[in-house]
């Protein structure tokens, strides 16, 4: 940060600026108290606010996230109700190994297979890189389809095992052979009495999976050049910016625990017998 | 009675033979995984070239999986490569495992360490895993036992909150209660009636942990904050190779199957050992 040929006085004026000259007690106090007051700190590399830069970032990363948990519901939950519903046939048995395999493969191996196939042969989506939605909605969402489709993979194989175990197991409830027995049509027994009293451990994966979501963000934002903030948390960690690495850690953070207080206030709407 | 199930034979049989090539690496064609010629630069699979050992002696190679841009032989960078991966993926395991016993013992069986402790962990298990490796290494720089215990403290909180809730159950047990009457000393209870009953499930919580670890040790020397880049890992292999993606993707591909398969297979056996082991558990998932 002072350069190789700073002198020991130079380097502990930036130790005491920076507070780093004060005991860890007193540094953790002070850093509680900030936060406390919704002040991040200010980055030593960037040298800028590290609210201010986690606002910058944020766009690509929010877009991305979005993008791959709408893909991965729309995908996993059909998948999930059609193996329950022929539960040990060949689509299951697939749909399992499909599962095990979307587990199993890394983020960044099957990202470079994408890009490999998708991008360098059959050339349909750039290699890299992101366009803002300012600079319109086309360009941003060709830029961005190939990382929200790696990046789903292994969401879906987690929300599909879960919505095939909880789908299966609601097809073994009474009401569901009263449902088919009055004559409703079979897609309606599967929606709307299988899959909506199954919806609640859906809803808890689709939340517990944002943790793997947000470490599959830092490493695909990494492997197709999305200045987001999966890539900042990266750079931080690479210049040893701490006050940065702290500041996004809490804000992946907080955001993780957002997102599944949410959730759990949804279980009212998705199943009218919890109360709070 | 376990080897008779498919999974854990595939699993089993995948990971003994990883286990074989890590540990008989120098002999398999191989040469020092952080040699590097000049004059062997970028090559493609199955190239013949040479390679300059320490004393200046050129040896004739073929390089069967391509060389990186240092002129380095992937083949045995990705052999050597298989060490660490199990290593970080064993040990990992075993600490976390380790750690996660005596936590959760202790918070399923004494009251008032319970509530504490457990709120400690539910803030562990706030922060996504990746993140708090991420966070360990950069704090300490890193080294394999950093990398080992960076991966291993976000598993710690799964761990114990599965222990503590098999001590749950099993403390309620006929047979507990009846050592209890018999004024066996807490210690023995815990560990000589509690403990050995866990062991099913850790087993397979321990394997999937493993898988992960192996994983995560990838992502962080993907990444560039994982293992320093002169040691051979599959992660830091494919760190260096992705800046040549389009013109030698072999040098990403290589090391990502490698990759791919191990993690493949120690789920695969983490399915098999919870279908024989843990029955119950089974019919949930």
């Amino acid at each position: 940060m002072a350069g190789d040929a700073a002198t020991a006085e130079q380097i502990e004026s930036i130790r005491a600026g920076l507070g780093l000259d004060r005991p860890i007690v007193v540094q953790f106090g002070l850093w509680m108290q900030k936060i406390l007051s919704g002040d991040l700190g200010e980055s030593f590399y960037f040298r800028i606010k590290v609210a201010t830069l986690i606002g910058q970032r944020l766009e690509p990363t929010f877009a991305l996230a979005t993008l791959t948990i709408l893909l991965a519901v729309l995908v996993s939950i059909p998948l999930g109700v059609i193996a329950a519903w022929r539960f040990g046939g060949w689509f299951d048995r697939a749909l399992m190994g499909f599962s095990v395999l979307g587990f199993s493969i890394p983020v960044f191996v099957l990202a470079y297979l994408l890009i490999w196939l998708v991008s360098l042969k059959l050339g349909w989506f750039p290699v890299q890189g992101y366009r803002r939605l300012a600079e319109g909605f086309f360009p941003f969402l060709h830029h961005l389809v190939l990382p929200a489709v790696t990046l789903s993979v292994i969401y879906i194989a987690l929300i599909a095992r879960v919505t095939r175990a909880s789908v299966l197991e609601a097809l073994g409830e009474d009401y569901i052979r009263t449902a088919r027995a009055k004559g409703l049509p079979e897609l309606r027994v599967l929606v709307r009495h299988a899959l909506a009293n199954a919806a609640v451990p859906i809803a808890t994966v689709i939340g517990i999976g944002i943790a793997i979501l947000i470490g599959g963000v830092v490493v695909t934002e990494s492997v197709y050049a999305i200045p987001g903030l999966g890539r900042l948390t990266v750079d931080a960690v690479l210049a040893r910016d701490f006050p940065t690495i702290q500041g996004v850690i809490l804000f992946f953070s907080f955001i993780y625990v957002l997102v599944n207080l949410l959730i759990d206030l949804s279980y009212v709407f998705l199943d009218p017998r919890i109360r709070y | 009675m376990l080897w008779r199930n498919w999974s854990v034979r595939i699993g089993g049989a995948a990971l003994v033979l990883l286990l074989l090539v890590s540990i008989l690496a120098p002999w398999l064609g191989t040469v020092d995984p952080t040699l590097f010629d000049a004059g062997s630069r970028d090559l493609r699979p199955g190239a013949a070239g040479e390679i300059m050992t320490l004393e200046g002696e050129v040896l004739k190679h073929t390089f069967v999986m391509g060389s990186d841009s240092f002129g380095r032989d992937i083949y045995s960078r990705v052999l050597y490569g298989t060490r660490v991966s199990l290593v970080v993926g064993i040990a990992a395991a075993l600490l976390s495992v380790a750690f996660g016993v005596v936590l959760g013992l202790s918070a399923g069986y004494i009251r008032w360490l319970d509530g504490p402790l457990m709120r400690v962990m539910d803030g562990i298990m706030a922060i996504p895993a990746i993140l708090i490796a991420i966070a360990v290494v950069a704090l300490w720089r890193a080294s394999l036992p950093t990398v080992i215990v960076a991966i291993a403290i976000p598993e710690i909180p799964r761990v114990t909150r599965l222990v503590r809730a098999l001590v749950l159950s099993i403390r309620e047990e006929p047979y507990v209660e009846a050592a209890v009457a018999l004024g066996t000393p807490t210690p023995k209870i815990m560990f000589g009636h509690i403990l050995p009953n866990t062991i099913a499930p850790l087993l397979v919580q321990g394997t999937y942990i493993c898988a992960f670890s192996i994983l995560l040790e990838a992502i962080l020397s993907f990444l560039g904050v994982g293992l320093p880049p002169d040691i051979p890992t599959w992660g830091n292999i494919m760190a260096e190779g992705r800046v040549q993606f389009v013109a030698y993707p072999h040098n990403v591909f290589f090391p990502g199957i490698f990759l791919a398969v191990t993690v493949l297979a120690v789920n695969i056996l983490g399915d098999g050992l919870r279908d024989t082991l843990d029955p119950k558990m089974a019919k949930r998932v």
